[in-house]
């Protein structure tokens, strides 16, 4: 549901902040999607009781959940704010030179600097 | 255009429903993703690298090559932040500017063409949408900041224990000095943090990420192998790996915060570095 949401911020909206946070909705989509694959039933945080002796202990998988997609999705949060702040630079920048944020309104622009141009 | 926006995405949703209905039940401890490589991580990862949270073992260690260039893409989009905004000082010397005559409480506005004033005790400078001063904001951030730091510190530092790490306890560093920016304004965190020592924080972060796996390569482990570091700290190689992962937090903390900050340097000055939000 979620990633709709985001898809339809990126696929439909012309304003081009409303794609970013449509961006970001969809990556929240994706790591809420495979932190959910993690989860098992009747199970604990995957952090150990800790001590020197407890490493001897047979330690029960199923007693904890998987920890991998939990460490994949801190990488993929990380990527999300990269990508975030390059975008919003990139918007900075666009403003700057079109004036506006809207799709349209940059194509029409451009559509008419190529006719005074040629 | 809008309707066959709106029909793709429902064509799209439709699909992944359908999908799901072939997934394993939510929880099953049997399901396909459970089973592969993460129980030998549960079983063997306190044992291999005596760190009891696991998710920072796998990161740091199992997938130490997946963190470092996760670090590296972040030094990457700040180095791009600053490249696509940032502009000359020259630039900027024809615009107005406001200060403030602290001993008699004058507020000046100087023209662009007009001598600025010296830094000096008695003129303070103010942003051009200067807002009064909010002295309960200024104040609880003054007392709150400290204990944001130290709170940040202890997440990276105790990562291994508890819920935390490089990331999480740089992110809080960050926000602690764009805490600074907002409360006061940008030029306050900028002297305490400037922008040179923003810059060189995010490469010696990545470096200290980096040259942890060369100082493995040194003692002939394979690159990011912790247990090389027992040669160096005298320690068993569990002990040894434990504070390999120590180290690369740090430097992903270091990284992650000075990132942080010049991020939000750039984004809301609009590379001017001047006057921020």
């Amino acid at each position: 549901m979620l990633l709709m949401i985001g898809l339809y911020g990126i696929v439909v909206k012309k304003n081009l902040v409303k794609k970013i946070i449509g961006m970001s909705i969809l990556q929240t989509a994706t790591i809420l999607f495979f932190i959910s694959i993690g989860a098992k039933n009747n199970a604990t945080i995957p952090i150990l009781n800790h001590g020197h002796d407890s490493s001897h202990t047979a330690i029960d998988a199923a007693a904890f959940i998987n920890p991998l997609p939990h460490v994949l999705m801190l990488t993929a949060i990380v990527v999300a704010v990269a990508t975030l702040g390059v975008a919003l630079a990139l918007i900075i920048k666009i403003y700057e030179k079109e004036k506006t944020l809207e799709e349209d309104e940059i194509f029409c622009q451009q559509i008419n600097t190529d006719i005074t141009n040629n | 255009m809008k309707k066959i926006g709106v029909v793709l995405i429902f064509i799209t949703g439709g699909l992944l429903v359908y999908a799901s209905l072939d997934f394993p039940l939510w929880g099953d401890p049997n399901a396909p993703a459970s089973i592969h490589v993460s129980p030998y991580y549960i079983e063997n990862a306190v044992r291999e690298t005596a760190a009891s949270n696991i998710v920072t073992a796998v990161l740091a260690d199992y997938r130490g090559y997946d963190t470092m260039f996760e670090t590296v893409v972040i030094f990457t989009a700040g180095i791009v932040c600053i490249f696509l905004l940032r502009t000359r000082k020259s630039l900027k010397s024809d615009v107005s500017r406001s200060y403030r005559h602290i001993p008699t409480g004058i507020t000046l506005r100087i023209e662009k063409g007009g001598k600025f004033p010296e830094v000096s005790m008695d003129f303070e400078r103010l942003d051009t949408d200067w807002v009064p001063h909010d002295i309960i904001v200024k104040t609880t951030c003054r007392l709150i900041i400290p204990f944001i730091q130290i709170f940040a510190l202890y997440v990276i530092a105790h990562g291994h224990h508890s819920p935390g790490g490089g990331f999480q306890g740089g992110v809080i560093l960050g926000a602690s000095i764009i805490l600074l920016a907002i409360a006061f304004d940008m030029r306050a965190a900028m002297q305490r943090m400037g922008e040179r020592l923003t810059a060189f924080l995010c490469v010696a972060g990545v470096f200290i990420f980096a040259g942890t796996g060369v100082l493995c390569m040194l003692y002939k482990k394979s690159y990011l192998d912790y247990s090389a570091l027992m040669f160096v700290l005298g320690v068993d190689a569990a002990s040894a790996r434990s504070h390999g992962i120590l180290m690369v937090e740090i430097g992903v903390g270091i990284a992650v915060m000075a990132v942080l900050v010049a991020l939000y340097y750039n984004l809301a000055s609009a590379g001017r570095l001047d006057e921020g939000l």
